[in-house]
């Protein structure tokens, strides 16, 4: 028995397929624990990024926090989250959003600062208002690594969300908790090979909102 | 098409500097009591070593930066009275490097303050487009992203991009100091024609006095502290500069550059040293006589070949190969006497060549005329109180 026979016989099982426990339910879940994760981190991390990048002030503070922040190990604090507020959303959520928030936060800044100081001051001498000068100036320039923040937080995410299980929510770690609790191992290797799949897929989406969102001024001159 | 045609809509207005000092919060005084009276539809150019405080000047026009002290008036209006962006969108502002916004169109980017200022995308674009003709732009460009275009071509769109919304004063921070010399002077030549047509007023900031003495019709010379060494128009900054700092920032050569603005149109042209290619050796050993050492061949359109001497032309007949040089020429009654000097100077046979504006050889002068030439015009200068008629018609009240 090798992994390729476990993949194989996990997807070829028709009842796998099916019902509360089959893979298209489990699959949903999983890109909805991760989709509401990925935007509140985004709903935190981008506005404080963009701002501070914008400003200049307070970047160290940033960095500070960002790094403590990744020093959390996810299940951890999952456990902690159990703990505290018991069964539900919420207690993964916490971790998650702590998870994905710093290279949000810290690429945006690191974004925004690097974009070429002399079209700022240009659309600032055209008297152009502040927070056009942040969104229609400095955003469309630093949206490429913007987005490479965002999609390492989304990779993150996808792979950690399966901490879901062990709060009983769904999710793809249920074939990986369950699996591993009923030693059935095609379960496990199936599990984790449609998380993989689902990096992947994350991979895929942001080369495609980089090849929609980005002007082909910036996508080119970079 | 577009603008050409029509009658001019905005031009420059008054903008008077009155004791403005900029003081930084650690103490640093960067511009100095400052009073300038900048003239209207006029080039005025600010220029100093770095850290007299000539871009903070220009900068607190446009309120970039505010002064500690003292009032800036626009057309007699405080620039305080008016809310900021307001005044920013009446003034283009161009700066080194363009700064051009690179995930926008070249036309978009020249439509930007059009656009800010409410107008519809199609009447903001059309103008971008008239006023890329007016840059010299070719209309192809117009869909391309600023990466794709040459420096040069970059710093046009930032002028451009500046004129969009036609604004009485146009603001300019070092704008052709990172691009070679060769499109440098192609930019300064474009921005005295596009100046021409639209009478704006123009404050240009520059560390180039070569470049200062070129586009101002006023030049005012700064000096380390934010100083006003001197403000005069330029003819008369390098006849009479105020004190040792502007002699110093002048150069050494600053009476060779004088010499840019005296017309080489009273220059006593030869014609007899001038032969054609297919000319006969009696017509050779005629011309061969006169006051030049060389006869200057030419091609039977009249365009000059080369020098050679006269015995030996005769002699051996003309063969084109084996001529003299005959360097750069200038072109007579348009370029200025230091074009005609320099012409000398390059020549192996120390005569200039002049010649019309087809290129055609329209005399021979040599480097002892042009001395000649140059001492006749310094004494006319010295008559007429010590600036020269060409640039000195404008405002020359200095304040301060």
């Amino acid at each position: 028995m090798n992994v390729l026979n476990f993949i194989n016989a996990f997807f070829s099982d028709s009842a796998h397929w099916k019902g509360y426990d089959g893979i298209p339910t489990r699959l949903w879940e999983h890109i909805w624990y991760s989709l509401l994760a990925l935007a509140i981190a985004a709903g935190i991390g981008l506005p404080i990024g963009l701002l501070t990048g914008h400003t200049g002030r307070g970047g160290n503070a940033l960095a500070m926090i960002a790094t403590a922040a990744r020093a959390l190990p996810s299940f951890g604090l999952l456990v902690l989250m159990f703990i505290g507020l018991g069964l539900g959303l919420l207690p993964v959520m916490i971790p998650l959003v702590i998870l994905a928030v710093p290279p949000i936060l810290v690429t945006t800044y690191e974004a925004v600062r690097s974009v070429d100081p002399s079209p700022v001051d240009a659309a600032r001498g055209m008297g152009m208002h502040e927070s056009r000068v942040l969104l229609q100036v400095e955003l469309p320039v630093a949206l490429p690594l913007i987005l490479s923040g965002l999609r390492s937080a989304a990779i993150q995410i996808v792979s950690t969300a399966t901490i879901a299980a062990y709060v009983s929510l769904g999710g793809l770690g249920r074939y990986i908790v369950d699996g591993l609790y009923q030693r059935d191992y095609e379960k496990v290797v199936g599990g984790a090979t449609l998380v993989a799949v689902m990096a992947l897929a994350t991979l895929g989406v942001f080369w495609i909102a980089n090849r929609v969102a980005v002007s082909p001024g910036v996508r080119r001159s970079n | 098409m577009g603008g050409y045609g029509q009658p001019r809509r905005v031009f420059g207005v008054l903008i008077r500097i009155d004791s403005v000092t900029k003081r930084y919060p650690d103490g640093t005084v960067a511009v100095d009591r400052l009073s300038l009276e900048i003239p209207d539809r006029s080039i005025t150019v600010l220029v100093g070593p770095s850290g007299c405080g000539k871009t903070t000047t220009l900068r607190m026009i446009n309120r970039m930066v505010e002064p500690s002290e003292g009032t800036i008036l626009l057309d007699g209006k405080d620039i305080q009275q008016q809310p900021v962006n307001t005044l920013r969108r009446s003034m283009g502002y161009v700066i080194q490097n363009a700064g051009l916004f690179q995930h926008r169109t070249i036309v978009d980017n020249i439509a930007t303050v059009p656009r800010m200022l409410g107008w519809g995308k199609d009447k903001a674009r059309s103008r971008a487009r008239e006023l890329m003709e007016r840059v010299g732009l070719d209309a192809s460009l117009a869909k391309r992203y600023p990466y794709q275009l040459s420096g040069g071509q970059q710093q046009r769109v930032g002028v451009a991009r500046a004129l969009a919304a036609d604004p009485p004063v146009l603001l300019m921070d070092e704008p052709f100091s990172a691009v070679d010399p060769v499109v440098r002077k192609g930019l300064q030549d474009e921005l005295l024609r596009i100046q021409d047509e639209l009478g704006k007023t123009i404050v240009f900031v520059t560390h180039d006095i070569d470049e200062a003495v070129k586009l101002g019709t006023m030049v005012a010379v700064m000096r380390t502290g934010g100083h006003l060494a001197q403000f005069a128009p330029p003819a008369e900054l390098l006849s009479h500069p105020a004190d040792e700092f502007v002699e110093d920032f002048l150069g050494a050569d600053r009476g060779i550059r004088r010499l840019s603005f005296f017309s080489s149109a009273g220059l006593d042209l030869l014609t007899a040293p001038i032969v054609a290619v297919d000319a006969t050796a009696e017509q050779i050993a005629a011309r061969g006589t006169g006051d030049a050492p060389y006869l200057l061949v030419t091609d039977r359109g009249g365009k000059p070949l080369g020098w050679g001497e006269p015995r030996e032309l005769a002699a051996d007949g003309i063969r084109p190969a084996e001529l003299l040089p005959y360097g750069r020429p200038f072109v007579a009654g348009t370029d200025s006497l230091r074009a005609a000097l320099d012409c000398a100077v390059l020549s192996p046979t120390g005569w200039a060549v002049a010649v019309d504006a087809e290129g055609r050889a329209a005399g021979v002068v040599s480097q002892q005329a042009i001395g000649e030439a140059i001492r006749g015009a310094h004494a006319e200068g010295r008559e007429n109180g010590g600036t020269t008629p060409a640039k000195s018609d404008t405002v020359t009240k200095v304040t301060g």
